[in-house]
């Protein structure tokens, strides 16, 4: 135990939430609008294969997050068209979304297995990253780390304030009265489902360009899945989604540091706890009905058709 | 302007056209795939879906297809239950390897018994682990409310974990010389899934997925569970209403598909795998969410479904040795597939309709 | 009259299969109060979609004080003064009023000036509403007065209201006719969709009668007799059920301090319920949608099962009994929604018939489907219920409303209950059909079984009950006998005007 640097534990704790927190703020936009996207995962992978492939052929990784979003908003949109337009079940068309992009992201990726992505800097904010013990835990990292929370305090004011956000919502509350009110439904749930496709691209870039930093078959490991299940412990409520986002994190975080310590617990079980603890706290959060229920969008997963 | 329009009925003849459908429309998108890999797509897709039922060597690879088939038909029609009744296990890859771990190790734990017992045992054990292992979210969902899905996805990276230590620990081999792996089922005859007919590929987890078809068939159209199951997932309001219990209904279904998924893990780890080893696993219980969806949720369907996905399997694997063409493309094949499929059964609920549009 | 608002040029919509306006031509003009009759599928809704601009019709036109008027999306037709509060509430639950209201707005202020101004509206109206509340936790008067409001916010020229009282007690329709008349004082256009004929003669200048798509005729209601305007809407001369030669039996069903929490966040639980119904008699329960109505055919129909001794059949405990339990002792119910709840949509009529009769019909033998004799159900409910369709195999979802209720409530009429529960009988019904069930259910009553029909339509519950009582805010009122009960005196049972009675309307 005596290995651990409870300052290096919490440091590399923002770094290790932040792909989880931007796949789980964009699902949560999506979700708000009444639509199930389970093809987090999917996103999340093409995004992490996309950029990484951009980032290694042009050096850059900021041009390679902006591919990632690109990427993941790219798959992201065949969802958008076959339940919106096509009218499919939504929970079929994300497994499906889930299956293709595993299969995509490996066919683009076999030629850049065990290549080094180029090197993000860290950019530690002036002055804040000189305060003792909080400057590094809080100020002294990549630009991707602070945009994360940049945007979930975008996500916030924009569903709070904003005429957009209201309608946003008001689409995923009831979408027949929505459309009564002549909003136009499908156009804005097509918009949802690609800044969701866009966020979870940028967190699979994030895994595969800054947090390990390189390209392996099916990298994302679940974290896909984990931001859907972090978007119900959060209760659809933005800030919630960084709460859970970095629990989750830190839990990994200390599962790794904890199977790096030599502790006497076989590693297999230190790496299944973080699914374990996933389902332990959605059990918690959904044993609550009447909170779950008030909580979740009431259109959720529906799909909308305007009949005469 | 194009326009959707509700059908008064579903309508029966798409439903069935919609598979045949999907398929020609993902050769023909898989054959641009290959064409953009440099290959010629026309060769590539005889290579698949041709030349291991017709070709030189389609001998060998006829009996591979049951082989492959068995698995994904016992998993699809254990899936298409619950999807039917709207209850979503897509964690029937951690059931099927923890069936895999109990069957087998419920066998070893015999070794070197000869006892004719000792099989019935391993298969009963197998399919109790898968139950169990679907067990966890039936409860949490019925008691807690939790959602199956995102919990039945977790236990397969659990599950994976479990594997991965049981393989370098619990079920080594003690004569494997430490490496991780455990004993080869080839040499515990008593525990070996045997083939029964070799040149069909035919073993007891095919003659099983054969029965699960039949039985599903029965289940589904004469029989007041499967009534309720359909009633269940048609409209959930109607089903309470006609005296369905939705907690029996969510336990039944997620058992049962956890159960058929276990059996198909023991059968392949007894038999074409032949131990429990790290990788056994291949995937099985995530193609099979696409056998059931391609089947219609529907056995007969999922038989068919079932042959098909094999087929892409085994001439994947003939492309790749062939053509170099590469593995990831076979599951993109298979993903399109599934995306096809979902495109066109739009029009069994819906018709086409051209000319002025609602303003909406 | 007055000068002319808007009119309606030849107006025709056609839908495959139905052609669901014909050539209507009418006009409304500044101020008045026009009314739009006609029964379920007479094309009063896709009249006003047009108007509305959320349906554009294939031929025909509107004007607009004279100048063309071609709405193509409902901001367009909210930006020429045209505003509608709708029959199905286009409200949103878990938003606040105030985001309510500045959904339904093209340029809302913010939202403290919104909320401002949706008080100085509500005094000004005697409507009175906290912007702040949750659409959720409002009853269905008070969500009404959250649509109106957002309508009046908008200085309309012309508000469309979609059957607006079928959702109030008779006291708040008082009310709420005060508000239209100052309204149409003040020089807003009201047309008023309704299939209620007395409420159209106390409220409406002119009548537009719409009969399967037609115009067919109009007139000043306050000249005719309701009769009258009946037979214009219907077409034929209504049959009035017969309701003689009943004698009351012994106590079938007794209900006694029955509580049920809602399952829905917004919903109203049941609060010790007592109740008793006898053979042979029908008992009408009436109330304000919402106020409990499906938690109570829950309870009796089993769906919900309760404390044993809550419910009782011929004095034996039966509320811990499933829906199955109770239909083997000859409990059996139709809920409101028959699509989704009495009836499975995308099934065929056939596994309808054997989704409730299973047991009683002796459909199923140690589980295994009779499919020939389900058939043979099917068939005979379709008979005797005169269910048009063309078979047996096609999908619930196909059939009219009309005929599917037939159906459903045919479905339990025919498999000889001791007590029938019945939630909204009609809704949403054609007339001829509407009397062949309450027909039928009197008809069942005659032959000794015990009746509860929860309704919103008062008329309904005085044509066919022997007592009645209200549902409010999920307690029940004593039951009376319906012979000699006052409108004024339902409308206190129903609980009155709710907190509206405090509002004056200033003139």
């Amino acid at each position: 135990m005596g290995a651990i640097d409870p300052l290096v534990l919490l440091a590399s704790l923002m770094v290790a939430s932040t792909p989880i927190l931007l796949a789980a703020i964009g699902e949560m936009v999506v979700e708000k609008a009444g639509v199930l996207n389970l093809g987090v995962e999917g996103m999340m992978i093409t995004g992490a294969v996309c950029g990484f492939v951009i980032a290694v052929n042009t050096g850059s990784p900021t041009i390679g997050f902006v591919a990632a979003a690109a990427g993941g908003a790219g798959l992201s949109v065949l969802f958008a068209l076959l339940t919106q337009y096509l009218l499919s079940n939504q929970v079929a068309t994300g497994l499906a979304l889930t299956l293709f992009g595993l299969g995509l992201s490996a066919l683009i990726g076999q030629g850049y297995v065990g290549i080094k992505a180029p090197a993000t800097g860290d950019l530690p904010i002036p002055l804040l990253a000189d305060i003792p013990i909080l400057g590094r835990i809080l100020f002294q990292h990549d630009l991707m780390v602070y945009l994360s929370i940049a945007l979930i305090a975008g996500v916030w004011a924009t569903l709070k304030y904003t005429r957009f956000g209201l309608i946003l919502r008001a689409v995923g509350e009831n979408h027949d009265a929505a459309h009564a009110l002549g909003y136009k439904v499908v156009h804005i749930r097509f918009l949802a489902i690609l800044f969701g496709g866009a966020c979870a691209g940028l967190g699979g870039a994030y895994i595969s360009l800054i947090r390990v930093p390189q390209w392996t078959e099916g990298m994302t490991a679940g974290a896909g899945w984990i931001a859907l299940a972090i978007v119900v412990f959060a209760s659809w409520k933005p800030w919630r989604v960084l709460i859970g986002a970095y629990l989750f994190g830190g839990i990994t975080v200390l599962q790794l540091n904890l199977q790096a310590a030599g502790l006497k617990i076989p590693v297999e079980y230190l790496s299944m706890s973080p699914y374990l603890i996933t389902i332990l706290v959605l059990v918690i959060i959904s044993a609550d009905r009447s909170r779950a229920a008030l909580n979740a969008p009431a259109s959720l997963g529906r799909s909308f058709h305007t009949s005469h | 302007m194009i326009r959707l329009e509700k059908r008064p009925e579903p309508s029966k003849a798409w439903s069935a056209a919609a598979p045949v459908l999907a398929v020609v429309a993902t050769m023909i998108a898989g054959g641009l795939l290959f064409a953009s890999l440099g290959q010629d797509p026309f060769v590539a897709i005889r290579t698949i879906f041709w030349d291991p039922i017709f070709g030189e060597f389609a001998f060998y690879y006829r009996g591979q297809l049951l082989v492959k088939a068995g698995p994904l038909i016992l998993i699809a029609i254990g899936l298409s239950l619950g999807f039917r009744a709207g209850i979503w296990n897509i964690g029937a890859e951690g059931q099927y390897i923890v069936g895999a771990i109990v069957g087998a190790g419920a066998g070893l734990a015999f070794f070197p018994s000869e006892s004719f017992l000792i099989f019935p045992f391993v298969i009963l054990c197998g399919a109790i682990g898968g139950g169990l292992w679907a067990l966890i979210p039936a409860i949490l969902k019925t008691r807690f409310n939790t959602n199956e899905i995102l919990v039945s996805l977790m236990l397969v990276y659990v599950a994976e974990a479990m594997l991965a230590s049981v393989s370098s620990g619990l079920l080594r081999n003690p004569d494997g010389q430490g490496f991780p792996g455990s004993r080869n089922f080839r040499d515990f005859p008593a525990a070996h899934n045997d083939y029964i007919i070799e040149s069909a590929g035919i073993h007891w987890g095919v003659l099983a997925a054969f029965g699960a078809v039949i039985l599903a068939y029965v289940l589904l159209t004469r029989h007041i569970l499967g009534f309720q199951v359909r009633l269940t997932g048609e409209a959930p309001r109607a089903a309470r209403f006609a005296g369905v219990n939705p907690t029996r209904l969510v336990v039944f279904c997620l058992v049962t598909s956890g159960a058929l998924a276990g059996l198909a893990g023991m059968f392949e780890v007894t038999g074409p795998a032949g131990q429990i080893s790290i990788d056994f696993n291949s995937g099985y219980g995530f193609t099979a969410i696409i056998v059931a969806f391609l089947g219609r949720l529907h056995p007969i369907g999922i038989l068919l479904a079932g042959l098909l996905m094999a087929l892409t399997y085994i001439g994947g694997e003939a492309a790749q040795a062939t053509l170099g063409l590469p593995g990831a493309a076979i599951q993109l094949l298979q993903g399109m597939l599934l995306f096809f499929l979902l495109a066109v059964d739009v029009f069994a609920n819906f018709r086409i309709r051209f000319g002025t549009r609602e303003a909406a | 009259m007055t000068d002319e608002l808007l009119s309606i040029e030849g107006l025709t919509k056609a839908y495959p299969g139905v052609v669901a306006n014909d050539t209507v031509s009418f006009t409304i003009g500044q101020g008045e109060v026009h009314a739009l009759l006609g029964e379920n599928g007479a094309g009063k809704s896709t009249l006003v979609k047009m108007i509305y601009g959320l349906v554009r019709p294939d031929a025909g036109k509107m004007r607009l004080r004279g100048e063309s008027f071609e709405p193509n999306s409902p901001n367009a037709a909210r930006q020429s003064g045209i505003a509608m509060v709708f029959q199905h509430f286009s409200l949103f639950e878990a938003l606040d009023v105030a985001e309510n209201v500045a959904l339904g707005m093209e340029n809302p202020p913010p939202q403290r000036e919104l909320a401002r101004r949706i008080r100085e509206v509500s005094e000004t109206y005697g409507l009175p509403l906290d912007p702040a509340r949750l659409v959720g936790d409002l009853s269905a008067g008070e969500r009404q007065r959250v649509e109106i409001i957002r309508c009046l916010l908008q200085d309309p020229k012309l508000l469309i209201m979609d059957e607006p009282t079928s959702v109030l007690t008779p006291q708040e329709v008082d009310i709420l006719f005060e508000t239209l008349r100052k309204l149409s004082s003040e020089g807003t256009a009201i047309l008023y969709i309704s299939h209620k004929l007395e409420e159209i003669r106390t409220l409406c200048d002119a009548a537009t009668i719409l009969r399967l798509g037609k115009v067919v005729g109009s007139c000043n209601p306050r000249e005719k007799s309701a009769r009258e305007l009946a037979e214009m809407m219907v077409g034929t001369t209504l049959h009035t059920p017969d309701r003689t030669g009943r004698t009351m039996g012994e106590v079938a069903l007794d209900v006694i301090g029955l509580s049920v929490k809602s399952s829905n966040p917004f919903g109203t639980s049941l609060r010790n319920i007592h109740l008793e119904v006898h053979q042979g008699e029908v008992l009408g329960i009436g109330g304000v949608a919402g106020n409990g109505q499906e938690d109570l055919l829950a309870a009796i129909s089993g769906e919900v099962t309760t404390a044993p001794d809550a419910i009782k059949l011929r004095g034996q405990p039966v509320g811990h009994l499933g829906p199955n339990d109770r239909r083997k002792i000859g409990i059996l119910a139709a809920p409101e929604d028959r699509l989704g709840h009495a009836a499975a949509p995308d099934m065929s009529l056939t596994e309808n018939a054997l989704m409730t009769g299973a047991i009683r019909q002796g459909l199923s033998s140690n589980g295994f489907l009779n499919w020939p004799a389900s058939r043979k159900f099917a068939d005979e409910i379709i008979k005797s219920f005169d269910v048009r369709t063309p078979g047996a195999s096609h999908a619930a979802r196909s059939l009219s409303g009309g005929n599917l209720q037939k159906f459903v409530i045919g479905r339990e009429i025919l498999q000889k209950p001791d007590v029938l529960v019945v939630n909204q009988p009609t809704w949403g019904v054609d007339a001829s059909a509407a009397a062949a069930i309450r027909q039928a259910l009197l008809d069942l009553a005659a032959a000794g079984a015990a009746i509860i029909v929860i309704s919103q339509d008062l008329d309904e519950l005085m044509e066919i009950a022997d007592k009645f009582a209200a549902l409010n805010e999920g307690r029940l009122t004593a039951p009376r006998p319906t012979k000699g009960l006052t409108i004024d005196q339902i409308g206190m049972m129903m609980g009155g005007a709710h907190d509206m009675e405090v509002a004056h309307v200033a003139d």
